[in-house]
């Protein structure tokens, strides 16, 4: 039941708690651990990537010669991941292009549900019971992290492929020369492990604090909330192109880093 | 009455964090795109035709310089807003001693 008068702090508390299914016991609720699943993460990643790539699949099932709306557009983002891949790394592949075309559409569209009404699907799902639900996915640090990870076990697969035993002996002579290859070990050791570490919490980050000012400015009241939220709308759209614009490059980088050498 | 005022304390302190957090990063974040703006307009200048090409790799760079402040102000938030683990452990603390 709803209380008439819930608090600021209770109101933001509300809206900052996942669904969570724990997989111990397999029922809603806390109490996993580690072991629980974020639902409304995963059920509205898994939604996004469906009707995303799903609209793509039929734009190229259906392709005219002379292209219509929805090819049109397909057509204009896949040539310029394409070309931005060949200019960072001038290799012509199909892996690299088609993950960065899944990653930029995928969390731009991800990001994209932060920009709906904070109070949208909890308030819907609400009447059905659910007791919390955040809708923004990543905003879940969960979310950012596996993508992240995954390009990072990427990274490192991809360095082996490409250099065989060059890897060991490029991460032992990197910058300082071989008779100091402790040094330039714990050097590479970091410099990789930041890479995935600072792409998830740089996505993670900038979308928490977006849909943490969102809930901020709904508490205001209904009079004053409509100038402050025009404005950070306006800007959270520009900010979600850049983040997953940037997580795309920074993964072609990264990739085509560990193609060639240094 | 101890417990309050060792309460209030950790509270204060933690206040006096988020907001070195959040303001820190505000100035970082604010310095860093002045000068990163100054040199693209500078270089825009001398070499007009260039410009979207600068443009597009100011974003990126600007993306980098957002990392880290946005983890700050998260961090910082989170302290504000959701759990503080700080005052936990204190309420922690203090319930395994008086057992209230």
């Amino acid at each position: 039941m709803t209380e008439t008068k819930i608090n600021a702090g209770q109101y933001i508390q509300h809206h900052l708690e996942h669904l969570t299914l724990n997989l111990k016991t397999f029922t809603l609720g806390e109490g996993g651990g580690f072991w629980t699943l974020n639902l409304d993460t995963m059920i509205i990643s898994i939604i996004i990537g469906i009707v995303v790539f799903g609209s793509m699949w039929l734009a190229a099932k259906q392709m005219t010669a002379v292209p219509g709306r929805l090819q049109n557009f397909v057509e204009m983002i896949v040539e310029y991941v394409d070309k931005t891949v060949y200019e960072i790394s001038h290799q012509k592949s199909t892996f690299i292009p088609s993950l960065a075309l899944t990653i930029f559409l995928w969390i731009f569209f991800m990001n994209a549900v932060d920009l709906l009404p904070v109070d949208f699907f909890p308030r819907i799902l609400g009447v059905f019971g659910v007791p919390y639900f955040k809708s923004v996915p990543t905003a879940d640090p969960n979310a950012t992290f596996a993508m992240s990870l995954s390009v990072f076990v990427l990274i490192i697969f991809f360095n082996i492929k490409a250099k065989k035993v060059g890897f060991l002996k490029e991460m032992l002579t990197f910058p300082f020369g071989p008779y100091l290859f402790p040094v330039n070990f714990v050097f590479r050791v970091i410099e990789e492990c930041v890479k995935p570490l600072s792409l998830a919490l740089r996505l993670f980050g900038n979308m928490f604090a977006g849909e943490l000012i969102f809930i901020l400015i709904a508490i205001m009241p209904w009079w004053i909330q409509w100038p402050p939220g025009a404005i950070w709308a306006i800007f959270h759209i520009l900010i979600i192109t850049l983040q997953a614009f940037l997580f795309m490059m920074l993964t072609i980088i990264y990739l085509s880093m560990a193609h060639d050498t240094h | 009455m101890e417990i309050a005022s060792i309460i209030g304390q950790v509270q204060g302190f933690s206040v006096l964090a988020a907001g070195l957090l959040v303001s820190l990063a505000a100035l970082g974040t604010a310095v860093g795109f002045g000068l990163l703006g100054g040199k693209f307009l500078e270089g825009v200048a001398r070499q007009p035709e260039l410009g979207p090409m600068l443009m597009v790799r100011m974003f990126i760079v600007a993306g980098l310089v957002d990392a880290f402040a946005a983890i700050s102000i998260v961090m910082g938030l989170l302290l504000f807003f959701a759990e503080n683990p700080f005052l936990r452990a204190v309420i922690n603390a203090s319930q395994a001693t008086v057992g209230a």
